[in-house]
């Protein structure tokens, strides 16, 4: 019962929310809208039975990511609204209607199947925390090193692409840099 | 004893593809004593292959397989027995020869070289022609000398009517090709092979319909190469080529291809004697058909040709009634005193700076007593006089029409064998003899030069006495070829002789008579028969009006309607459509990133739709 | 009774707002939002898929999901940035050098 509340409500307020990061002119609403949504998406996982994913959807996704594109968007002149001329409304509006149509249609069919076989199954009694740790650290120990290595490289990356001449300041004396002008 | 035949087949080749390296040059002497020297090589290995035909038999060689396609297969393979070899040594001989004049004939030519590298490729598709052991090595053989046949009446294509006389002999030529292949066809449906020896094991027992089929197609293939009528028209417009080609393709070595395939298929053609007979008939009514036309002609070397044409139609007859070694022996003289007449009058084109009006000729003996003395002796041969060559092989023609109780075809040719002494008398009386016209034209005629004169010599022997070879060639060529059996009682024999001779010495004598008082009264020439001969029976006339004309405008409008209008449209609407394609599509790279990911959008929609209506069945 | 049926639908709808928005928005930064709905879409049907099947791979995958997000954002925010200070305007329409 509950959880066919909970889902209902979940569903139309992600889909509002989506819906007005897609459509809306103003920036800050867009982004505002789109932390709310991570926050729904993590209440479906919650009512899914995955609740260290739904924490760390709430912690990486609303809590990192978005404040990632708050920083960014302090650097672009955000009080204007964006003004966007979009070219041929028509097309992409019918595009993704077919398109929308089409995936339903497609996941609607029964999903038949008696030999789907779980490889990792979940036990009941463990809770979902413990077991999501015994699989990330046997099985999928590679990919998670993996992981590890490429958020370091990101890391990286950002502050490079960001600073101004940072791979040189660490090798330069304090009266040798030079500081830009003010730009505009 | 294989490389006497490959020395006696590919020597010409060698020489026609030396002498091309220089064909774009200025003359050069060593070009033709090259090319003539490897034909003479050509013609002793021929020598020395018809020695040893003669001691051990037949000489069969297989160079190479050169088609083998499912059950098709032919090898390039050539034979070298009894008949092949007395062709092998003809072709040579006469080729030497003419290869020799033509250094003298063509010297002040400036294609000296192009001349011989042609005449030498010629010689080798001769060569390839009468060796083959197949039909389809004769039939490569046939369009090799068809083409060197192009080449070398168009020699001087500059001149408009040469190259349109060179175009009418290959066009005849193909137009019979067209009956030989459907022989070649039929032979390859009913057998399954081409070489010769499979092919005449089979006839025996071959439907005799089909046989006669074959029979006229490839008769039909003869018709075009040996000018017969109705395809006889390019013979005499062939004469626009150099005279020593007239000599060699049209006395005694292209034109005789013809009676050469016939001669083959001899063991074919006695199985349907009702092909045969039309043959002769065709053959008989050509000879005199063409004597009547050399009686009133005034170019020196149309009537040669004609006369050429007139001969061919004597050997038809032979092969036609079954006389296949008579057919052969009168070739091979025929090729003999033709040639010479030909050179002859190239001598005589010379002294008169290529004048060929014979009516403005007259009274040569005086310059040029060596050319006249060798012309009249083979228009004696021609005329069929004893004891010359061309008595032999005359005489025996009329014998066996005669014993075949063909009695018309007999009377007819009986009346050519007037005709042909008459006219070629005629000819000879009018340039040696009689009035000296040409004063009138300032010409100051010579002689050739001695090395030419030499080269006709041998010619003029073997005119003179190759007759007495005939029992001979007969016990050699009828190892291979059928006998030919004459049974009429000797007094009729002697009878036929005689009469023969007597309307050959009579019309002999007529010409000589008339042309020393001056000729026939200028009246003549108006009369309307006088006008049809001269005309050629106005059958070039009729083919121009009726089949070329209406051609041409066929081609015409198949130009213009058809291939412009729709082939070319259509190959180039394939261009233009591809091109616009790779335009309109230009526009999807507008490099736009919001069009990029629509474009990618759509392509994702193709496949689910892909995946949701035709999903593999599972 | 929610079904996998429903869950994956939800996905869907979700997949194909994601794709107005990425078809629609002009201001890159937008677009980027429009990318993070996609991906979060796609986490939500994984996940869906886990539970219903009782396999945990399907919330493995959408942890890496997650993962990769994250450190794409970071370096599409660097590289945006870049543009920024080089061109001056994030907009789409700018940014048309490789004209085919």
């Amino acid at each position: 019962m509950y959880e066919i509340i909970a889902f209902y409500v979940f569903a139309t307020l992600t889909i509002g929310m989506f819906g007005i990061v897609v459509m809306s002119s103003n920036a800050l609403y867009a982004m505002s809208a789109l932390a709310g949504g991570m926050i729904f998406i993590s209440g479906f996982f919650f009512i899914l039975d995955a609740e260290f994913l739904g924490v760390v959807q709430i912690v990486v996704y609303s809590g990192a990511i978005m404040a990632l594109y708050a920083f960014g968007m302090m650097f672009f002149d955000t009080t204007r609204d964006v003004s966007e001329k979009m070219r041929s409304k028509k097309i992409a509006y019918t595009l993704s209607v077919i398109s929308a149509i089409l995936v339903v249609t497609i996941l609607c069919a029964p999903l038949a199947s008696e030999e789907i076989e779980a490889m990792y199954p979940s036990i009941d009694t463990v809770g979902n925390v413990q077991m999501i740790g015994v699989v990330l650290f046997t099985k999928y120990l590679v990919p998670f090193e993996l992981a590890a290595i490429m958020l370091l490289v990101a890391m990286i990356a950002g502050i490079v692409l960001a600073s101004k001449r940072m791979d040189e300041y660490l090798a330069m004396e304090e009266n040798e840099i030079e500081y830009p002008k003010e730009t505009k | 004893m294989e490389n006497y035949l490959y020395t006696a087949l590919f020597a010409p080749l060698v020489s026609s593809l030396f002498v091309a390296l220089f064909a774009a040059r200025p003359k050069m002497l060593i070009t033709g004593i090259i090319a003539s020297l490897l034909i003479a090589t050509s013609m002793v290995a021929s020598f020395v292959l018809l020695i040893n035909v003669n001691t051990y038999g037949p000489l069969h060689v297989t160079m190479m397989d050169w088609i083998a396609a499912g059950n098709l297969e032919v090898p390039f393979g050539f034979v070298v027995d009894e008949v092949s070899v007395i062709m092998m040594v003809t072709v040579t001989l006469v080729s030497t020869i003419v290869h020799v004049y033509s250094i003298g004939y063509m010297d002040h030519d400036k294609s000296f070289n192009r001349f011989f590298s042609y005449l030498s490729a010629f010689v080798f598709s001769m060569m390839i022609l009468v060796m083959s052991d197949n039909f389809v090595g004769l039939f490569i053989g046939w369009e090799g000398v068809g083409l060197c046949s192009w080449l070398l009446i168009g020699f001087w294509y500059e001149r408009h009517s040469a190259s349109w006389a060179a175009n009418e002999a290959f066009i005849m030529n193909r137009i019979a090709d067209l009956g030989m292949l459907m022989g070649l066809f039929l032979i390859y449906w009913t057998v399954g092979s081409f070489q010769y020896d499979d092919v005449f094991a089979s006839v025996k027992t071959m439907d005799p319909v089909l046989l006669a089929t074959i029979g006229l197609f490839l008769f039909i293939g003869a018709m075009g190469k040996s000018a017969q009528f109705p395809l006889h028209t390019w013979l005499a417009d062939a004469m626009e080529g150099p005279t020593p080609v007239s000599a060699l393709i049209h006395a005694a070595t292209m034109v005789t291809a013809g009676v050469y395939l016939v001669i083959r298929c001899g063991e074919m053609y006695t199985l349907i004697p009702d092909v045969g007979f039309a043959i002769a008939s065709l053959g008989a009514f050509v000879a005199v058909f063409a004597a009547s036309m050399a009686l009133v002609n005034n170019d020196l070397k149309r009537i040669i040709a004609y006369s050429t044409l007139s001969q061919l139609g004597y050997m038809f007859v032979a092969a036609g009634l079954g006389a296949y070694w008579i057919a052969l022996f009168h070739l091979m003289t025929h090729a003999f005193f033709k040639s010479l007449l030909f050179l002859g009058a190239g001598n005589v084109m010379h002294a008169m700076h290529d004048e060929l009006n014979i009516k403005k000729m007259g009274g040569l003996y005086g310059s040029m007593k060596a050319t006249a003395i060798l012309m009249s002796v083979a228009s004696v041969a021609l005329a069929g006089i004893y004891p010359f060559a061309g008595f032999f092989s005359k005489d025996k023609i009329l014998e066996v029409a005669f014993n075949e109780g063909a009695y018309f075809l007999w009377f007819a040719l009986f009346i050519g064998a007037g005709l042909t002494a008459f006219y070629s008398f005629r000819l000879v009386m009018l340039v040696f003899f009689g009035e000296k016209e040409y004063v009138k034209y300032g010409l100051h005629p010579h002689d050739a030069q001695p090395f030419v004169i030499y080269a006709m010599l041998p010619l003029g022997l073997l005119a003179v006495v190759a007759g007495f070879l005939e029992h001979t060639f007969e016990g050699f060529v009828t190892r291979l070829l059928a006998q030919y059996e004459i049974h009429i009682a000797h007094g009729t024999e002697a009878l036929l002789i005689a009469g023969t001779l007597g309307i050959a010495m009579s019309g002999i004598a007529f010409a000589v008579f008339m042309y020393k008082r001056g000729g026939f009264p200028k009246s003549w020439e108006e009369s309307v028969g006088y006008k049809l001969l001269s005309n050629q029976y106005y059958i070039p006339k009729l083919y121009e009006l009726y089949i070329m004309r209406p051609f041409t405008s066929i081609a015409r409008f198949a130009w213009l309607k058809i291939d412009t209008k729709i082939v070319d449209f259509t190959v180039d609407l394939i261009a233009k459509i591809v091109y616009s394609t790779g335009q309109n599509a230009r526009k999807m790279q507008s490099g736009n990133l919001s069009d990029m990911l629509r474009w990618m959008v759509v392509g994702m929609v193709v496949l689910l739709a892909l995946a949701l209506f035709y999903r593999p069945m599972a | 009774m929610i079904t996998l049926t429903h869950y994956l639908v939800l996905a869907g709808i979700l997949f194909s707002i994601g794709l107005v928005g990425v078809m629609r928005r002009t201001n890159l930064l937008m677009l980027f939002f429009s990318t993070e709905i996609l991906l979060n879409a796609i986490n939500v049907g994984f996940v869906a898929v886990s539970k219903y099947y009782g396999d945990l791979t399907g919330q493995m995958f959408a942890f890496f999901i997650i993962a990769v997000a994250a450190s794409e954002v970071a370096v599409g925010l660097g590289l945006l940035i870049l543009w920024y200070k080089r061109n001056g305007s994030v907009d789409l329409n700018n940014l048309q050098t490789m004209k085919g």
